[in-house]
């Protein structure tokens, strides 16, 4: 096992070097010439050029990409051309909420949406299950921001239960930060439950029918216990399969979400950054979110082996 | 079969024979499978029928009692839903009636592009990765990489590159959705390759191109056709994302997500300018939901008992 994980973890490197060689090429081929705007209005031809050698522009493509890499993997994403500070810290700042909001999302997604998909195949084709799966084809097709200014209005400027935006950071004690994040979170989630209630169903149903259930049942275990512990257990491997991939559509969400309850972290940031054009800003984010996206799969490819002793590579 | 008019009976004088009417409906036998095939597959019959009117509404968006949906009335601004003004008028007085209607436009036209271009790249490096093996783990590489930046960021990235258009939207989309297709068409292809009738074909003399045309091509046409829909919904959604955080469509061209984005500062007080499209929006995903989990049953048995 700790051979698979090892060759499961080299495995990536292609993948985050395709990633940085894309997110390089975007900088590189990006209008504009940054040696020109740090020179400024008043600055020469030779001035411009002079920086321009400063910063190494001038320089071949793959060195270029070289030397940009090596600063990456020491942590330095560079400069942000609007502000002139660090794109790492500039992140750094911004990243509390967000991984706020997705990490509660993603609670709520796996503690809703788990059961509804087991509740709709212990009762596939009733009503219960039709309501299910009709709940989730609705939820697939509502865009994040229509879900959040429908939850903002109903349980915001209606009941007036919950605040209708903004962020409160978690130091500021558990109920406060909660009560900010538990409607974007709803918001964002709703795809996300939906996605992971049809396959937590369609999984389910298939273990369902294997003999061994037969047998938990013959032998007169309970109802929950042969739901949560034989079939769920073995119905695993595709949800936490979707659960890894559907993290793509909470990065994606979160940037929508975090713009309608005025969330100022990470999304707000890319927005700002795509306004202003601030290329080394997009470019730290997508990488960020890339490297957190490939991590969350391989954490995923990980568990399999936890949850399915069976699965050997 | 149709009763014959031009019989060789001779005709009476006097009596003049209609001439024959052209076969504007389809034959019998085609009805009969069309209407069939609606009946057992409801979803396909609701999503394809809103969807048919979406696409009128577009179409035919000038006629259908709009005013012009960029002719600014600073003196009749954020009208709330009336007689006048059906979905009332936004901070600059503008119709949101038919800014909606002029935006249906423009998400279809996306999302039925998107649909288009990235199928039709998807099965052009999904069949070559398929085939050529040198090719495919240079390919799938690639595609690895591509996956891996979340397609939204993704699509932000490339728009970020460019100038505002609908031309680019469509393709930093098409670019974001290309991957899924790749890696889609190239499994079925792999897994249609160890057919029994793949390998007589090829025993029997049949070249590879002319495999692929026979035997390949039509067997992926089922599942693209199901993912091509669910692209065309994520593309609608995507588009009026990239457009509500001002990095899709220009400002200039009502689309769904524009109109969302100008109401957003004042959806507090006035929500209707945020709900009209974003109603259209949610109606119009939906309808093509519902057509590629419908096409999905009907077409691939083995994935509709799956899901």
């Amino acid at each position: 096992m700790i051979s698979y994980i090892l060759r499961r973890v080299l495995s990536t490197l292609p993948v985050m070097g395709i990633v940085a060689l894309f997110v390089f090429s975007l900088l590189y081929i990006a209008p504009g010439d940054p040696a020109a705007v740090i020179a400024g209005d008043q600055a020469s031809p030779a001035d411009v050029e002079r920086i321009r050698q400063g910063l190494g522009l001038d320089r071949p493509f793959l060195v270029q990409f070289g030397t940009w890499l090596w600063h990456i993997l020491h942590g330095d994403l560079g400069t942000s051309i609007f502000t002139n500070l660090p794109v790492a810290s500039m992140i750094a700042q911004r990243i509390e909420p967000t991984f706020s909001l997705m990490a509660i999302t993603l609670v709520l997604t796996i503690l809703v949406a788990v059961p509804l998909g087991v509740a709709a195949a212990w009762k596939a084709g009733s009503w219960v299950d039709r309501t299910i799966m009709a709940f989730a084809v609705f939820a697939f097709s509502l865009p994040v921001f229509v879900v959040g200014y429908v939850l903002a209005y109903v349980f915001a400027l209606q009941f007036e239960w919950l605040p209708v935006q903004g962020y409160t950071p978690l130091a500021a004690g558990l109920w406060p930060w909660l009560q900010n994040l538990i409607l974007p979170a709803l918001a964002l989630g709703s795809v996300y439950i939906a996605l992971i209630a049809r396959i937590t169903r369609a999984s389910m149903l298939e273990v369902l029918q294997q003999d061994y259930v037969r047998t938990a049942r013959a032998k007169g275990l309970g109802q929950s216990n042969i739901l949560f512990v034989h079939a769920l257990k073995n119905a695993a491997v595709p949800i936490v399969t979707v659960i890894g991939i559907g993290i793509a559509l909470l990065i994606g969400g979160a940037v929508v979400t975090e713009s309608v309850f005025a969330i100022p972290g990470l999304g707000r940031l890319t927005i700002d950054a795509i306004l202003r054009r601030d290329y080394p800003v997009i470019q730290g984010i997508v990488l960020l979110f890339s490297f957190l996206y490939v991590l969350v799969n391989l954490m995923v490819d990980v568990t399999y082996t936890l949850v399915d002793p069976r699965i050997r590579y | 079969m149709s009763i014959s008019t031009s019989s060789t009976a001779p005709v009476p004088s006097g009596l003049v024979i209609a001439p024959q009417l052209p076969d504007l409906l389809l034959p019998v036998a085609i009805r009969r499978g069309v209407l069939g095939f609606l009946r057992n597959h409801p979803t396909v019959a609701i999503g394809g029928a809103l969807l048919l009117c979406l696409v009128l509404v577009g179409i035919f968006a000038p006629w259908l009692g709009t005013v012009d949906p960029t002719a600014l009335a600073p003196a009749k601004r954020t009208r709330l839903p009336s007689a006048d003004f059906w979905f009332g008028t936004d901070l600059l007085g503008r119709d949101i009636y038919s800014r909606v209607l002029y935006g249906a436009r423009v998400s279809l036209t996306v999302g039925l592009s998107v649909a288009v271009l990235a199928s039709l790249a998807g099965l052009a490096i999904g069949l070559v990765s398929g085939f050529v093996r040198w090719a495919d783990g240079i390919l799938m590489r690639f595609m690895d990489g591509l996956m891996s930046i979340p397609p939204i960021l993704l699509a932000v990235a490339l728009m970020a590159l460019t100038r505002a258009s609908v031309g680019n939207v469509i393709l930093a989309i098409t670019v974001a959705e290309i991957p899924r297709v790749s890696r889609l068409v190239r499994s079925v292809v792999l897994s249609l390759r160890e057919q029994p009738y793949v390998d007589a074909a090829t025993a029997s003399g049949t070249r590879t191109p002319m495999v692929i045309l026979r035997h390949i091509l039509p067997n992926t046409l089922a599942p693209m056709l199901v993912q091509a829909t669910y692209i065309c919904a994520s593309a609608m959604i995507v588009e009026s994302i990239l457009s509500f955080i001002g990095a899709g469509t220009p400002p200039t061209i009502p689309s769904w997500g524009n109109i969302m984005a100008e109401g957003r500062a004042l959806w507090q007080v006035k929500p209707y300018i945020v709900f009209f499209p974003a109603a259209f929006l949610s109606v119009t995903v939906l309808a093509v939901n519902l057509l590629g989990d419908g096409l999905r049953d009907a077409l691939d048995p083995r994935m509709a008992k799956s899901l």
